[in-house]
C-alpha cells in the first residue's frame, strides 16, 4: 500500500492506542468526587475497565470504519468479494482475548468487591442488630404514630437477614464507630441514631470513623445512593439491610433515592453531612440537649403531618403530599 | 390446519386451496393463516406502537428539558415512563423482529410453504393488538405508574386498576411469544426442504432457534410471577406484602429470569438479520458460519444465568452477586465473536452503501460502545454505584435502540423490496440513517456521564447541576423523533408508487429471493432445490460446493 | 427440549404427509415444557417462603393427608388408565379406547370434585396466610389444567362419535390428549409431594 511496511505500522498504531487508552483511563474525570474508603476502590475498577474499553473501541471501531472505507464498492464493479469463509487460528483468537480479559476482570472485581466489604455484611449481624434493635424501646423523637407503630410490628416474619456491604476485611472484628438506623418512606430518608436517641432529616457522620447504616424500608422500596461514596443499598420494606463505609473527606454530599417508589420520586433527596470528628460530637451534644426527655408520651403527641414536616423541611416535597402521607393507609 | 402445505416434495402447483390468486387489502385485517399475512400484520402493528411509545418519549424529554417537574405531573410522567418501556419492549421490538420478520422470513429462508401451525401462529399475533389496546386504555385509569419492571409493593398500592391491566398485556404478549416460538421450533426442525442440512440453514434461522427457545424458557416464570402479582392486587393475597410475611424480592427474581433473557430475545434475532444484510451488500461469504450460529446457542445458555446482575443493590447475597457477575462477563465472549465475525466478512469485501448495509454497520458500531458498557455493568462494584442511573438507560438504549432498532431498520431496508414487491427509496433511506445515527449518539451518550456523576433514572425532576446535557438529551431525542418522518413517509409512498424490485434485487442467494417479489400465496410454484449455501458469494457458481476448509486469507 | 437441535446434518427432513401429525405432538411438547416451568416459577416461591418462614404450615392452616391421598392414588392411575384408551386405538379398537377414555374422564371428573370438597371443609381460605396464598394459588392454577384435560378427553370422545375420525393410522387427538393429561399429572407429583408431604415432615 505505502512505503512504510506494515509490521512498523501496527506497532505504532498499538503503541498510539496503548497510550491514549491508558491516559484516557486515568483523566476521564467521569466519576464524581471520592469521599468514602469504598469510592478509590470502585474508581480503580472502573478506570480499569475504561482503559481496557477505550483500547477495544479504537481497535474495533477503527477497524470497521477502515474496512467499511477500504473495502466499497469501485464503480461499476458487480462483481463479488473474496470467498473467505473464516479462519480458525483468527476465530481461536478473538475468542480467547475476550474470554482472558473477563476472567481477568472477573478476578478484578471479586477482589475489589472483597476490600469493599462485600462478603462481612452480617458478620457483625448479631452485635449490629442488637446495637440497632434494643435502644429502640426510648428513643427520645419516635415522634411520629406511624413510625412507631411500624417498629412495634415485630411479628414473627421479619425477615433478619442482614444484606448489603459491610466493614472492609481487615476491621472484620471492629464494631461500628457510629451505627444509624436508615428508614426510606415515601418521599423522605428518616435517620435515626439508637445510641443517642437522635432522629433527623439528614444524615450527620463523623469522618474517618467506621458508620454502619441499617437500611429499612416502610411502604415500598427505596435506594439510598450517595454517589460520592459509590455505594447503593435498596431500603427494603420487611428486610433490613446493612451498609458500612467511613467516609474519608469532610462535606455535605447528596442521599438519592434511587428506585423509583411514586410519583416524587425524584424530590426524595436529602443529603449526608461528614463532620470532623469534633464537630460531629458537638452536633451530637446540641441535638440531645435540645431533646425532651425520653417521654414516649411526650412524643407521640405530634401529629405525623408535624413529625414529617420537620424531618423533610429541606426537601422539595408538597405539604399536601405529607398531609395524605402521614394518613395511616396501611391495612 | 391445512395439511397439503405440507406436502413439500411434490411439485404441481398449490391450486385449489381455496385461497384467492392474491390477498386483498382486508385479508390483512382477518384471521389469515398466512405465514406472509401475519410477519405484515406483525411488522405494521409494531411499527403503529413504535410511534405510541416514541411520542411518550419525546413527551418526557421535553419534561427533562428543565429540572423541575413543570410540563407533565409527576403520575403522568411516570405513566409514560412506564408505557414507554412496556409498548418498546413488548409492543415494538419483540413483535417486529421476532413476530414480523420471524414470520416472514422463516418458512421462506427454508423453503417451506407456511409455518408448522398456521392457526396458531394467527393466533399469537391476534393477542397482540388486544395487549396494546389495554396498555393504552389504562391510562383511562391513570396508566400503571411503577415502571416496566413493576415491582412490588410500589405497584401493588399505585393505580390497581392500570395495573390490573398492564399485567393482563403482559399475559397476553408472553402467551404470543410462547405459541410463536413452539411454531418457529417446529418449523425449523421439521419442514426445511429436503436438501437443506442444519449448516445450510441462514444464520437468521439459527438465531430464531435460540431466540424461541430463550422465550419457551423464560416467559412462563414472567406468567408465574405476574400471576402472584395480579392475585396480591385483586384477590387479597400477600405473596409480595411484607407486612403479612410477604417477601418482595421472590417477585424481582421472577421477573429478571424472564427479563433479562428479554434482553437477548430482541437481540438474537437482530444478530439474525445481521447476519443475512452483511453478506449481501459486502458480497462475501459471512465469516465463521458455524462461530455465529453456536455463538447464538450459547448466549441463549448463558444468558438463563445472570438475571440477579440487576439486583445487586437488592437484598442479594454475597455468593449471588459474584456469581452472576462472573456469568454475565462471560456474554462478552460469544457476542464479541460475532462482532468480530461481521467485522471480518467487510474484509475484502466490495461493500455496496446501501441504506441496509449503512444501518448495520451503524449497529456494529453502536454495539460495541453498549456492549462495552454492559461489561462494566457486569463487575458488581461497579454496577452497585451506577445501578438505576442514567448509567443504564445509557447503555440499554446503546443496546436496544443502537443495536435492535438499527436491526431492525437494516431489516426493513433489505427486505422491503420482497415484502412488497417495490425499492425504497435510497437518497431518502441516506437522510433517515444520518439522522438517526447523529440522533442515537446525541441522546444517549451523555446519559452515561449523567448517571456516573449522580442522576438516577425514572425522575420527573433532577438535580439543576444536570440541565445542561439533559438539554443536549432532549435536542437528541428530538433529531430522533424528525428522524422518523423521512421514513416513514419513505415507506408509505414507496409501498404505493416506488420502482418494481423483481424477484432478487440484491441478486442475494438465501432462498427468499428465488421467488417473486411479494412472494405468491404458498411461496413458490414449484419448490426450489438448493444449488449452493446461503452466502456463497464469490465462489464460481458452475463449481462444487466449497469444500469444508476454510480458505485463510494471506 | 435439547432434542429440538438434531445437529446431525444427514437427518432427513422427510416432511411427508403422515408426518404432519407428528409435528403436533411436538408442538405440544414443546409447549408443554414452557408450561411446566410456569409452575416451576409457583414452585419456587413456595419453598423460598416455605425456607423463609419458621412456622409452615402456620397453624391454623394445616392439611390433612387422607383426602388429597385418595385424590392422588384416582389421578395417578388415571395416567395409567388413559394409556391403554390410546393403545385401544393403535390397534384399531375403537370400542376399547372409548371405554378408557371414558374411565380417564370420570377419574378426572372425581379428582376435581374431591378437590373442590377439600376446598370447601379445610376451614381457611386464599387470603389467609401466606400459606394459604400459596395452596390455594398452586392447586388452583392446577385444577385449572385438569379441567382443560378433562375437556380435551371428553372432547376426543365427541369427535370419535365420528366414524372413522381416530383409527390405528389416525390417532393424533386421543396421543395429545393423553400426553396433557400425563402433563396433569407430573405437576401433581411434584405438587402433592411439595405442599402435603413436604409440610408433614
Amino acid at each position: 500500500m505505502s512505503q512504510i511496511p506494515a509490521p512498523l505500522l501496527t506497532l505504532v498504531i498499538g503503541v498510539v492506542v496503548t497510550l491514549v487508552s491508558l491516559w484516557y483511563g486515568q483523566n476521564n474525570h467521569l466519576l464524581p468526587l471520592q469521599a468514602s474508603e469504598q469510592a478509590p476502590l470502585v474508581d480503580d475498577l472502573f478506570n480499569v475497565m475504561m482503559t481496557i474499553g477505550t483500547a477495544l473501541f479504537i481497535v474495533v471501531q477503527g477497524t470497521i470504519i477502515y474496512f467499511f472505507i477500504r473495502f466499497r464498492r469501485p464503480k461499476g464493479d458487480d462483481t463479488d468479494g473474496l470467498p473467505v469463509e473464516g479462519n480458525l487460528p483468527l476465530e481461536a483468537f478473538w475468542t480467547a482475548i475476550p474470554a482472558v480479559i473477563v476472567v481477568g476482570l472477573g478476578i478484578y472485581s471479586v477482589s475489589v468487591f472483597q476490600e469493599m466489604g462485600g462478603f462481612t455484611p452480617g458478620g457483625h449481624h448479631g452485635h449490629g442488630t442488637m446495637v440497632a434493635q434494643a435502644p429502640q424501646k426510648n428513643v427520645i423523637d419516635v415522634g411520629s404514630p406511624l413510625l412507631a407503630q411500624s417498629e412495634a410490628e415485630d411479628s414473627v416474619y421479619t425477615n433478619v437477614q442482614v444484606y448489603g456491604f459491610g466493614a472492609s476485611s481487615l476491621k472484620e472484628v471492629r464494631a461500628p464507630d457510629v451505627t444509624v438506623n436508615v428508614t426510606g418512606m415515601q418521599y423522605a430518608w428518616i435517620f435515626r441514631y439508637p445510641d443517642t436517641g437522635i432522629t433527623d432529616g439528614e444524615l450527620h457522620v463523623p469522618v474517618g470513623q467506621d458508620v454502619q447504616l441499617m437500611i429499612e424500608a416502610q411502604d415500598v422500596i427505596h435506594s439510598f445512593w450517595v454517589p460520592q461514596f459509590r455505594l447503593k443499598q435498596d431500603a427494603l420494606p420487611g428486610q433490613t439491610a446493612e451498609l458500612r463505609f467511613v467516609a474519608t473527606r469532610e462535606g455535605t454530599y447528596p442521599v438519592v433515592c434511587a428506585e423509583l417508589c411514586g410519583a416524587y420520586h425524584g424530590a426524595m433527596r436529602t443529603q449526608v453531612i461528614v463532620h470532623s470528628v469534633e464537630d460531629y460530637a458537638d452536633w451530637v451534644a446540641s441535638r440531645v440537649a435540645q431533646a425532651p426527655s425520653g417521654d414516649a408520651a411526650v412524643a407521640t403527641s405530634r401529629t405525623d403531618a408535624e413529625y414529617l414536616a420537620t424531618a423533610t423541611q429541606a426537601m422539595p416535597v408538597d405539604p399536601t403530599q405529607l398531609a395524605q402521607l402521614a394518613d395511616p393507609v396501611k391495612p | 390446519m391445512a395439511q397439503a402445505d405440507l406436502q413439500v416434495n411434490r411439485p404441481e402447483a398449490p391450486a385449489g386451496h381455496g385461497h384467492p390468486e392474491k390477498w386483498k387489502w382486508y385479508d390483512y385485517f382477518t384471521f389469515n393463516v398466512d405465514h406472509k399475512v401475519i410477519g405484515i400484520q406483525y411488522l405494521v402493528t409494531s411499527f403503529l406502537f413504535y410511534l405510541v411509545g416514541g411520542f411518550m418519549a419525546v413527551l418526557m424529554r421535553t419534561e427533562l428539558a428543565t429540572p423541575d417537574s413543570d410540563f407533565l405531573s409527576p403520575d403522568l410522567y411516570n405513566a409514560f415512563l412506564t408505557n414507554h418501556g412496556t409498548i418498546m419492549i413488548f409492543l415494538w421490538i419483540v413483535p417486529a423482529a421476532i413476530g414480523g420478520f420471524g414470520n416472514y422470513l422463516i418458512p421462506l429462508m427454508i423453503g417451506a410453504r407456511d409455518m408448522a401451525f398456521p392457526k396458531l401462529n394467527a393466533l399469537a399475533f391476534w393477542l397482540n393488538p388486544p395487549a396494546g389496546a389495554l396498555l393504552l386504555g389504562s391510562f383511562y385509569f391513570g396508566g400503571a405508574q411503577a415502571g416496566w419492571t413493576s415491582y412490588p409493593p410500589l405497584s401493588e398500592i399505585t393505580a390497581n386498576a392500570a395495573q390490573t391491566m398492564w399485567i393482563l398485556a403482559i399475559v397476553m404478549v408472553g402467551t404470543s411469544s410462547i405459541l410463536g416460538s413452539v411454531n418457529f421450533l417446529v418449523t425449523i426442525w421439521k419442514m426445511r426442504v429436503p436438501s437443506m442440512a442444519w449448516d445450510q440453514i441462514p444464520l437468521f434461522c439459527w438465531a430464531m432457534v435460540a431466540t424461541s427457545l430463550l422465550a419457551l424458557f423464560s416467559t412462563p416464570v414472567l406468567a408465574a410471577g405476574l400471576i402472584l402479582l395480579l392475585f396480591d392486587i385483586n384477590f387479597g393475597t400477600s405473596f409480595f406484602k411484607p407486612d403479612a410475611g410477604g417477601n418482595v424480592v421472590v417477585y424481582q427474581h421472577l421477573f429478571w429470569f424472564y427479563s433479562h433473557p428479554a434482553v437477548y430475545l430482541m437481540i438474537l434475532p437482530i444478530f439474525g438479520i445481521m447476519s443475512e444484510v452483511i453478506p449481501v451488500h459486502a458480497r462475501k461469504p459471512i465469516f465463521g458460519y458455524k462461530a455465529i450460529a453456536y455463538s447464538s446457542l450459547t448466549i441463549c445458555l448463558v444468558g438463563l444465568f445472570v438475571w440477579v446482575h440487576h439486583m445487586f443493590t437488592s437484598g442479594t447475597p454475597p455468593w449471588m452477586r459474584i456469581f452472576f457477575t462472573i456469568s454475565t462477563l462471560i456474554v462478552a465472549v460469544p457476542t464479541g465473536i460475532k462482532i468480530f465475525s461481521w467485522t471480518a466478512t467487510l474484509w475484502g469485501g466490495k461493500i455496496r452503501y446501501t441504506t441496509a448495509m449503512l444501518f448495520a454497520v451503524g449497529l456494529l458500531l453502536m454495539f460495541v460502545f453498549g456492549g462495552l458498557s454492559g461489561v462494566t455493568l457486569g463487575a458488581a462494584p461497579f454496577d452497585i454505584h451506577v445501578h438505576d442511573t442514567y448509567y443504564v438507560v445509557g447503555h440499554f438504549h446503546y443496546v436496544l435502540f443502537g443495536g435492535s432498532v438499527f436491526g431492525i431498520y437494516a431489516g426493513v431496508y433489505h427486505w422491503f423490496p420482497k415484502i412488497t414487491g417495490r425499492m425504497l427509496n435510497e437518497p431518502l433511506g441516506k437522510v433517515h440513517f444520518v439522522l438517526t445515527f447523529i440522533g442515537t449518539i446525541l441522546t444517549f451518550t451523555p446519559m452515561h456521564s449523567l448517571g456516573m456523576q449522580g442522576m438516577p433514572r425514572r425522575v420527573a425532576m433532577y438535580d439543576p447541576q444536570f440541565q445542561g446535557l439533559n438539554q443536549l438529551v432532549t435536542v437528541g431525542a428530538y433529531i430522533l423523533a424528525v428522524s422518523v418522518i423521512p421514513f416513514y413517509f419513505n415507506v408509505i409512498w414507496s409501498w404505493m408508487k416506488g420502482p418494481k424490485a423483481g424477484g432478487n434485487p440484491w441478486n442475494a442467494m438465501t432462498l427468499e429471493w428465488t421467488t417473486a417479489s411479494p412472494p405468491i400465496i404458498e411461496n413458490w410454484e414449484v419448490l426450489p432445490v438448493l444449488t449452493h449455501g446461503p452466502y456463497d458469494y464469490g465462489f464460481d457458481p458452475t463449481a462444487e460446493a466449497p469444500a469444508e476448509e476454510a480458505i485463510v486469507p494471506k | 427440549m435439547q432434542g429440538a437441535i438434531d445437529s446431525n446434518p444427514t437427518a432427513t427432513p422427510a416432511v411427508a404427509h403422515e408426518e404432519h401429525q407428528d409435528l403436533r405432538v411436538l408442538g405440544l411438547l414443546t409447549f408443554l415444557a414452557s408450561e411446566f416451568l410456569m409452575f416451576a416459577g409457583f414452585f419456587a416461591v413456595f419453598l423460598v417462603f416455605r425456607s423463609a418462614i419458621a412456622e409452615w404450615p402456620p397453624a391454623e392452616t394445616e392439611v390433612e393427608l387422607l383426602l388429597p391421598g385418595i385424590n392422588t392414588i384416582i389421578l395417578v392411575s388415571s395416567s395409567w388408565v388413559i394409556n391403554l384408551g390410546t393403545k385401544a386405538i393403535k390397534q384399531n379398537d375403537l370400542a376399547g379406547m372409548r371405554k378408557w377414555f371414558g374411565i380417564t374422564a370420570a377419574m378426572g371428573a372425581v379428582f376435581l370434585a374431591g378437590q373442590i370438597y377439600e376446598y370447601m371443609n379445610l376451614g381457611y381460605g386464599l387470603k389467609t396466610n401466606l400459606f394459604s396464598n400459596c395452596f390455594y394459588l398452586m392447586t388452583g392454577f392446577h385444577g385449572a389444567h385438569v379441567f382443560i384435560g378433562l375437556v380435551l378427553i371428553l372432547g376426543v370422545l365427541w369427535r370419535s362419535r365420528r366414524a372413522g375420525h381416530y383409527n390405528d393410522v389416525t390417532h393424533v387427538g386421543p396421543e395429545m390428549a393423553e400426553i396433557y393429561w400425563h402433563f396433569v399429572d407430573v405437576v401433581w407429583i411434584v405438587l402433592f409431594s411439595l405442599i402435603y408431604l413436604l409440610t408433614l415432615l
